[in-house]
């Protein structure tokens, strides 16, 4: 469904030089979901905007169901790809009501008949039609990314890509959101690509995951290796340790890679 | 139904957590924004000046007893009576009704500023804004060249250029009033084109002009309305300023401007002729400026809790 090869992003010029990201390459079938993690800066969240549309500077292929993607992107693209961003609190238009920012895709594509498929993309993210007609300021942290999880799926796509969906909410709520994607997936058979630097959210939603540090992948691993502890890298079973929490010891050994 | 219980029907209709309709949802939010302006005493008290300037324009004929322009020689410079509220002027004008036909040039310049001026000035800060690159560095050095003059000058030049008028007034105020609204408008872009919500909106497919019309100029819109009522009392300062110098309203036009001028050389036996019309523009200009201050307080976005 979704293949990038060979990805790199620099950015700058001479002494300012940074590649960001450095030959990365994955694969992600239809229905898959497909993890990025690795600490801040190590280029995860690159990697999603190359794949968006939001960054054109790229070299490499991404291909989107079996079609190599342009760095102008066609109107179709948007259709089959959506995002949903990390900050709920900056992701809706202050001055829009719920109404009017689900409403505004459906114009955009033309698709018409809004008042029905917003009642139902709301429903279906578990917000009432009670909301339809509220502000952001009116929501809470977590409904608020329920409705740009609806603004994702207004526009029925295939792939999704999701920066960190739950890094800004509360932890009682992170898991209602993560459970709400699940559902959501296994229903539409889409496709996720999920960054984040948590690695118990990604063991959660995740089938595979690659495993980035400055900017290059340093293994893909999948969800059974990272339950059971079974890596290969050292990097990787560092970053594995750090998520288990505070440990002196742990931390006295910790290198740089 | 009582009469209380439907204000109090209304009141929880306009304040409720689920609005049904869009319009009730617009409904409440301007609604808990007039609550906020009506706290605000010296904001009411311009607006109702306001009100009462418009009133007077719309309603000149009947509140004018006199002709203002019909000279009458033999009745010129007489002082205060119940006759001639504001006395008369050096050819026998009633002041009073030149006062209240004046409102009406004033609104009219005002106006007509506002109309022409405020949206250039919103279109070239948000494109130049969004866009960026050149488009911004030519947008901005042709605004930066129109603030390096000073206004006044800079319509001073222009109404020499185009000749003596109030629509001549009206053009050259224009030409030197949008700059400042394009840097607001363009800073305010800046601050939101990054944003996820713009992000967001681009991600869907919307071009730049969907996304300058309806995402992003609604947001710099509040900031320029408070910048623009106050505004308002420049523009009346400039345009009486251009009357005064003989290049606005011409004789024998009610111009505000005009009339201080011509009292000029009677400021010291006849001080009516020059008072009058400069406590009017005094007035409407702080009016202007009390309502801007009121409406900042409820529309700029950066007072927002």
């Amino acid at each position: 469904m979704l293949r990038v090869d060979r990805l790199n992003v620099i950015f700058g010029l001479g002494a300012a030089k940074n590649h960001a990201v450095k030959d990365v390459s994955f694969t992600a079938a239809r229905g898959d979901s497909f993890g990025l993690v690795g600490e801040s800066g190590s280029g995860k969240s690159t990697v999603l905007n190359c794949i968006s549309g939001l960054l054109a500077n790229w070299d490499g292929t991404i291909e989107v169901d079996g079609s190599p993607v342009f760095h102008k992107r066609h109107m179709s693209f948007y259709r089959k790809v959506q995002m949903v961003f990390q900050d709920p609190y900056g992701s809706l238009h202050p001055r829009h009501t719920i109404d009017q920012t689900l409403k505004e895709p459906i114009a955009i594509h033309r698709l018409g008949d809004a008042n029905r498929r917003v009642d139902r993309v709301l429903r279906e993210v578990g917000l009432g039609p009670r909301f339809r007609f509220r502000y952001p300021h009116q929501l809470s942290g977590g409904q608020r990314q329920r409705v740009a999880v609806a603004r994702a799926l207004i526009l029925e796509p295939e792939i999704i890509l999701l920066d960190e969906p739950t890094s800004a909410l509360d932890v009682s709520i992170q898991a209602e959101v993560l459970n709400l994607l699940q559902e959501i997936r296994a229903e539409r058979n889409l496709t996720y690509v999920l960054v984040s630097h948590d690695l118990a959210v990604v063991s959660h939603m995740c089938d595979r995951i690659a495993v980035m540090n400055r900017g290059e992948t340093v293994e893909i691993i999948d969800r059974r290796q990272l339950q059971s502890g079974s890596l290969k890298e050292r990097y990787t079973r560092q970053l594995l340790t750090a998520s288990k929490g505070y440990d002196r010891a742990a931390i006295d050994q910790f290198q740089d890679f | 139904m009582t009469r209380k219980q439907k204000i109090q029907g209304a009141r929880a209709w306009l304040l409720t957590d689920t609005p049904d309709s869009a319009f009730q949802a617009a409904a409440g939010r301007f609604y808990l924004g007039l609550l906020e302006f009506f706290h605000n005493r010296l904001a009411v008290v311009g607006l109702l000046i306001i009100l009462a300037l418009i009133t007077t324009a719309i309603f000149a004929p009947q509140i004018a007893p006199f002709d203002p322009v019909a000279t009458d020689l033999a009745n010129r410079l007489q002082p205060l009576s119940a006759h001639h509220w504001f006395g008369t002027d050096e050819m026998g004008r009633d002041i009073f009704s030149r006062i209240v036909w004046g409102s009406r040039l004033t609104l009219y310049v005002i106006i007509l500023v506002a109309v022409i001026a405020a949206p250039v000035g919103i279109l070239v800060g948000t494109v130049s804004g969004y866009f960026g690159g050149s488009i911004d560095t030519v947008l901005m050095r042709i605004t930066d060249i129109f603030l390096a003059f000073p206004k006044l000058i800079l319509a001073l030049a222009f109404v020499a250029a185009l000749g003596p008028g109030i629509e001549n007034a009206i053009i050259a105020i224009s030409i030197t009033s949008w700059p400042p609204y394009a840097r607001i408008a363009r800073a305010e872009t800046l601050t939101i084109r990054n944003s996820d919500f713009i992000r967001a909106i681009r991600l869907q497919g919307a071009g730049p002009l969907r996304i300058i019309t309806k995402h992003i100029m609604p947001l710099c819109l509040s900031s320029l309305i408070v910048r623009v009522t106050l505004d308002m009392a420049g523009i009346i300062l400039t345009a009486a300023g251009l009357g005064f110098l003989g290049l606005g309203a011409q004789p024998p036009s009610p111009e505000w401007g005009a009339m201080t001028s011509a009292g000029r050389s009677f400021i010291l036996d006849q001080w009516w002729l020059i008072t009058m019309p400069g406590t009017a523009i005094f007035v409407v200009s702080l009016a202007f400026n009390l309502l801007g201050d009121g409406l900042r307080e409820v529309l700029d976005p950066k007072s927002d809790s």
